[in-house]
């Protein structure tokens, strides 16, 4: 069977190791994990996970419904039609020239967000696959170093 | 009402009903146990060892169809409880294992007996707690018994810090549990159950795949009246035997890897299967291309990540077996002709007369399989019999009349040896009128060889009929047919001497040498109503046959027992 790419959100209960329990079930169960993300959804006592997976149809089902079986998740969602977005920040050393790289960032929604003494700290959010790009084209002004957040979504 | 954590777990217990606790204290529980001391309304047995208490837990739980409770210690006390956990988490038993930590200050700082319990535990329990304050602890005993006992059944640890226990608190035990994040299913769509009904009546050859689920949702009557209805062909897995009943025309047999030949070719050229709480384990399907190639599937499960896991299904139907056969039956009583399977049963008929279960009894040795027929002539549904892990399970699971649900316990999920025992105890507590038996082999008997004390203390008259081959028997069997009979690590020869070990414990020891000595022995055991071993010296290199070699396809049986 064809592995996909799947992402899943799954709302848990915002409580200890509910993370370890997700992420322990597939280790041990020996599903990937591309990138997972999660922080506390406002006014409320449940956290959102965004799970970035790969796998045939058979193990993607297996996944959705053992992180269900988790006693603390309230909720799994396949996402099919969603609006997904990724965050990046890069930063460069000094000696690059500012207005390429803001121009760089302008093509894809990103920023300057910091000049220091010894550096310069840009950003962008946007889809994954434009993400990559904006990773790629950074490369010809020497990146020092590349954090890249994981994924979220929303289902549309 | 103000009380320490103790006196909460205690309490706990007792509003829960438990009767009986096993387990074993040391410093991180020692609150507790003080406050076990002080109350007479549940009763506690000291197991030797905390793997056998939380074995003895899980038999009891298997035996009585109520949640097992077992208390350890931390660290060490915790990690030989983990094998229990394991076991029972396969098997789908509900138990709660209480665990004492080291204090709240100490935890993270690999303090004197600190392990992460819940770390250690997580893949093993259906859920698992530390307790981070007093205020919530009745509430988590509270979620412990019912996350146990509901739904799919699992082991629940709850991992209590020293302080927590020490601390006084305000005890209000809650009335019930509500937890939005778990609704188990239990119903069954009543349109996918008509469905499942509507395709039972179309085939012509269906069988019934009966698992373990059937005996824990307390089906089993439901199920015999279903194939009586229908006259449906049944086959049990390893867990479910006794549901049908052992004289039931319609039981072909045990399936699987050591399932007899119609049973195994009933699963293969069925035209529907109709799971009823089974998994579709590989020790049952063999090898998946080749299973079940002409079969729709219904899939009856309470779990629904256990539906479609391993093969597609074509009625998919999430609940409890006892609810959905009980909506079956009446659909099923005005839909279905009986008589439409007829080829189909005369065609399992023949293959079970082709292929009979069987072995060649003999004069000179005790063939292991005779014991059990044996035992099973002398005691039937009088005994409740446990097992632990290898030939010895096999045989009992194929040549004992096993006739009612719960009847028949032994670790199938996880194959633990060292479970029979420690679970025969379990289950003699919970079924003190009745006879039980431990059928056990000289390797895994040792693996909790201590419990002897504990059944002699108590006066748990459980009788381990021990078929004694001198051999890690199954391994040896594997060795002979896949590995050129290179027995490595696998001959026991240099043994224990039984009866003494027995005897030096406060128990009874038989040594049995000849047919005629073992049904004498037997008796005396039961007469004497003391913890015993009766070690039967059995043919050394006797096979489990039939046997379908590992990854092989379900109808490719080894078959014929040949003289060596």
């Amino acid at each position: 069977m064809e592995k996909v790419r799947r992402v899943i959100s799954v709302i848990v209960a915002n409580e200890a190791q509910v993370l370890a329990r997700v992420s322990g079930l597939f280790a041990g169960r020996g599903y990937n994990i591309d990138s997972l993300t999660v922080a506390p959804i406002p006014d409320s006592n449940l956290s959102h996970m965004t799970i970035v997976t790969r796998g045939n149809k058979r193990v993607i089902e297996q996944i959705t419904k053992q992180l269900h079986k988790l006693i603390p998740t309230f909720k799994v969602i396949e996402h099919e039609e969603m609006v997904e977005k990724e965050m990046v920040l890069i930063k460069f050393p000094i000696e690059e020239r500012l207005a390429d790289i803001q121009a760089m960032c302008s093509a894809y929604n990103g920023a300057i967000v910091n000049v220091g003494k010894s550096m310069i700290i840009a950003m962008a959010a946007d889809e994954p696959g434009r993400i990559e790009h904006f990773i790629e084209a950074s490369k010809r002004f020497k990146p020092l170093e590349i954090v890249r957040s994981g994924v979220v979504a929303m289902e549309r | 009402m103000k009380m320490s954590g103790a006196q909460m777990v205690c309490e706990a217990i007792i509003a829960e009903g438990v009767d009986t606790v096993f387990g074993y204290p040391g410093g991180a529980i020692m609150n507790v146990y003080d406050e076990i001391y002080k109350q007479n309304s549940f009763r506690h047995i000291l197991t030797r060892h905390e793997q056998a208490a939380v074995h003895a837990a899980d038999g009891y739980a298997r035996a009585t169809g109520k949640v097992g409770v077992a208390m350890v210690t931390s660290g060490p006390g915790f990690t030989n409880a983990v094998t229990g956990l394991a076991t029972a988490y396969a098997d789908s038993i509900p138990l709660v294992v209480i665990s004492g930590q080291v204090p709240l200050s100490l935890i993270g700082t690999d303090g004197f007996q600190e392990v992460d319990a819940v770390g250690i535990s997580r893949a093993c329990t259906k859920h698992n707690y530390l307790v981070k304050s007093i205020e919530e602890l009745p509430r988590i005993m509270k979620e412990a018994f019912y996350i146990a006992a509901s739904g799919r059944p699992g082991p629940v640890l709850v991992d209590i810090p020293k302080d927590i226990t020490g601390e006084i608190g305000t005890f209000d035990y809650p009335e019930s549990v509500d937890l939005p994040t778990y609704k188990p299913r239990s119903k069954g769509n009543d349109r996918q159950i008509k469905k499942a009904v509507e395709a039972i009546v179309a085939s012509k050859k269906p069988v019934l795949y009966i698992g373990g689920g059937t005996v824990l949702s307390g089906a089993a009557m439901l199920v015999r009246e279903l194939a009586k209805i229908a006259r449906i062909p049944a086959v049990e897995t390893l867990m479910a035997r006794g549901v049908m009943g052992a004289d039931n025309p319609l039981l072909l047999g045990m399936v699987g890897m050591h399932g007899n030949y119609a049973s195994n070719m009933a699963m293969s050229e069925a035209d529907l299967i109709i799971s009823l709480g089974a998994r579709f384990d590989d020790r049952v399907t063999g090898k998946l291309s080749e299973f079940a190639r002409y079969a729709d599937v219904i899939h009856v499960d309470v779990d629904p990540a256990n539906i479609g896991k391993i093969v597609d299904v074509d009625y998919p139907i999430v609940g409890d077996v006892k609810r959905v056969v009980e909506k079956m039956l009446p659909i099923l009583a005005e839909k279905v002709d009986p008589d439409r399977y007829q080829v189909w049963r005369d065609i399992l008929a023949r293959y079970n007369e082709l292929h009979p279960l069987s072995y060649n009894d003999s004069e000179e040795s005790i063939k292991p399989q005779w014991v059990i027929e044996k035992i099973g002539s002398m005691l039937g549904s009088r005994a409740i019999i446990t097992s632990d892990v290898g030939q010895h399970q096999m045989w009992a699971a194929q040549f004992y009349p096993f006739d009612q649900p719960r009847q028949w316990i032994n670790s199938g999920g996880l194959g633990t040896m060292g479970y029979g025992f420690p679970a025969a105890i379990g289950a003699k507590v919970g079924n003190p009128d009745k006879i039980v038996v431990n059928i056990t082999g000289d390797g895994s008997i040792l693996m909790n060889v201590q419990e002897l004390v504990t059944a002699a203390e108590n006066g748990i008259a459980v009788i381990n009929v021990i078929l004694n081959n001198h051999f890690l028997g199954m391994v040896r069997q594997w060795q002979t047919f896949f590995y050129d009979k290179r027995y490595s690590q696998t001959d026991l020869s240099y043994q224990p001497e039984w009866k003494k070990l027995a005897e030096a414990c406060g128990g009874a020891g038989f040594d049995v040498t000849n047919k005629e000595e073992f049904e004498k022995a037997l008796e005396e055991a039961i007469e004497r109503d003391i913890v015993c071993f009766v070690n039967v010296a059995v043919d050394r290199f006797e096979n489990v046959l039939p046997m379908v070699p590992a990854g092989g396809a379900l109808y490719n049986m080894l078959l014929e027992h040949k003289d060596k």
